[in-house]
């Protein structure tokens, strides 16, 4: 982590308002290539809507307008005429609580490679035993790929989210609160999940546990009301922040 | 003490009222059964009325049995066309806009016009171009009988599907399209069945709009531009005749009507059943 890594994505000046009411001002970031970045700060601070703007799920949200720039393979993801299901393909996604598709397990990872036109059985195989392996959910699940995916525990259902997102390949993960709705344990499988996969791919992860930015996040953003207050390396942020608002929320005097 | 009390006379009111809607539903299959029974023979289910029929000579009802399937089978075949395409743009692609508005407002209104009001516009559509009573213009009628209880039906059922789940397929890179089709739709079928369901009800036991429309014969339907019977006509007809046998067939092919709907409602629960089982909660 010496050498400063390469930017993924560029956001500069994102304002986010919903009829009227500005929920994200003049935000301007860099995200890192490969690297865990969390997004911290207070409930309904904008947060969740940071996330949603990097891969255009603000377009489905009534009454959100957005403007500024968000720099992606040096393409302003924003603009009209980008092709938003090929940028979700890119930029995957993973919500707060864990939200199986009405279908089998097996369909919930063959559902994005299905959308982008992979039908043939064979290679539709090898990427739903590869995801479910990464998810760490193989093994436990192999031999019941047709239930339901409803009827799987809330924890396995949300690593089922995580290996349906990796299923289309992507290059991002956005994770909102991936663990807010989990039990400790199967938290600690998300975590540490997304810890080894760092490696291949570029991670921005909304959370509001401190503890768990402090054992995951590589780059950390600090968002309360709207603004963006302050931003850099997760040991400059969580060791010396500057501004007292980010003190007193590392501190733990509101949460 | 007085909030318990509450509680209790409350409670046993709503029994009450719950016990008198199941005691007059069963009632009326009691009624009709019974009135009928003595005519529910193999005969009224396998025969056709002929010339004879009607004054009490033999014969059954197999041509309104198999009219009224034709009419709203053909009628829910093509609402579910027209519905679902409407119920999924209503509710994935203007779902807030004024215009969905003024659709829902002007399918509610129609929800409650008269039937005999579509079979009479059915009717002026036919002279216009030419049709005569068939199964045609009574398939057309009950259509648009069936249309805005479908589409507000299937409207609400979307309206409750999440939409984190709707966000998780966009996430993937799918379409609203594909969506709507794959994800949405398959979320909601237990409740598209029922609306479904609920349409083809409403027009399976239609009298007034098919009077005009689909006319009435004794004959079994092999075309779409001849006249076709339906099994509320022939309930209609034989309670109008003075002859006690032939008003005895009447509450027999009611309760034919009753059970051919009863049935329909179980099978499609049956399939909604199995197809329900991926449905996430």
């Amino acid at each position: 982590m010496a050498l400063i890594p390469e930017t993924e994505i560029q956001i500069e000046h994102l304002t986010v308002n919903y009829d009227n009411r500005e929920v994200l001002s003049d935000i301007t970031v860099d995200i890192p290539r490969n690297r865990i970045t969390a997004i911290m700060g207070p409930s309904g601070c904008g947060k969740t809507t940071l996330l949603k703007t990097i891969n255009r799920l603000t377009d489905v949200t009534d009454g959100a307008s957005v403007s500024g720039r968000v720099l992606f393979d040096g393409k302003n993801l924003l603009e009209k005429n980008v092709d938003v299901n090929d940028l979700r393909k890119k930029i995957g996604f993973i919500g707060q609580t864990p939200t199986p598709l009405p279908m089998s397990i097996y369909e919930n990872i063959a559902y994005g490679p299905r959308v982008h036109g992979t039908n043939d059985k064979t290679t539709l195989n090898r990427i739903v035993e590869r995801c479910l392996r990464t998810a760490g959910l193989w093994d436990e699940l192999n031999t019941r790929l047709s239930e339901p995916a409803s009827k799987l525990s809330v924890g396995q259902q949300q690593r089922l989210c995580l290996g349906r997102a990796l299923a289309v390949e992507p290059r991002v993960l956005l994770c909102d609160e991936p663990t807010s709705a989990l039990d400790p344990i199967s938290s600690k499988h998300i975590e540490d999940q997304l810890s080894t996969l760092r490696r291949d791919y570029t991670i921005v992860l909304v959370t509001h546990t401190l503890r768990q930015a402090r054992r995951l996040a590589d780059y950390a953003l600090f968002v309360y009301f709207g603004n963006l207050i302050e931003h850099g390396s997760a040991d400059h942020l969580f060791n010396s922040p500057v501004d007292p608002r980010t003190r007193a929320y590392i501190e733990g005097v509101f949460s | 003490m007085d909030r318990l009390l509450e509680e209790r006379v409350f409670k046993l009111l709503m029994q009450l009222s719950t016990l008198l809607i199941v005691g007059a539903l069963l009632s009326i299959v009691v009624v009709v059964f019974v009135k009928g029974m003595p005519s529910l023979t193999l005969q009224m289910l396998t025969q056709t009325s002929n010339g004879g029929y009607y004054v009490g000579k033999e014969g059954g009802v197999l041509n309104a049995i198999v009219g009224s399937l034709d009419l709203c089978g053909g009628a829910t075949v093509m609402a579910i066309a027209l519905g679902v395409p409407t119920a999924v743009y209503l509710n994935e692609y203007a779902s807030r806009s004024r215009f969905a508005a003024f659709v829902r407002n002007s399918l509610d209104l129609l929800w409650s016009v008269p039937s005999i009001i579509y079979g009479v516009f059915a009717f002026i559509l036919m002279v216009y171009v030419g049709l005569g009573t068939s199964l045609l213009g009574g398939i057309v009628a009950l259509t648009m009988l069936e249309l805005p209880i479908m589409i507000r039906g299937m409207d609400e059922v979307l309206r409750t599907v999440p939409q984190r789940l709707k966000e998780a397929s966009y996430s993937l890179g799918a379409t609203k399209l594909e969506t709507a089709v794959r994800t949405v739709m398959r979320q909601a079928f237990p409740g598209l069945m029922t609306a479904m369901l609920l349409a083809l009800g409403r027009a399976m036991g239609d009298a007034a709009s098919v009077l005009f429309t689909a006319g009435y014969t004794d004959n079994l339907p092999i075309s779409l531009f001849q006249p076709v019977a339906s099994l509320p006509l022939a309930v209609f007809f034989q309670l109008q005749t003075p002859f006690p046998v032939v008003q005895q067939r009447a509450y027999a092919s009611g309760f034919i009507l009753l059970v051919l709907i009863l049935s329909l409602s179980v099978f499609s629960r049956l399939i909604s059943k199995q197809f329900g089982r991926y449905t996430v909660r």
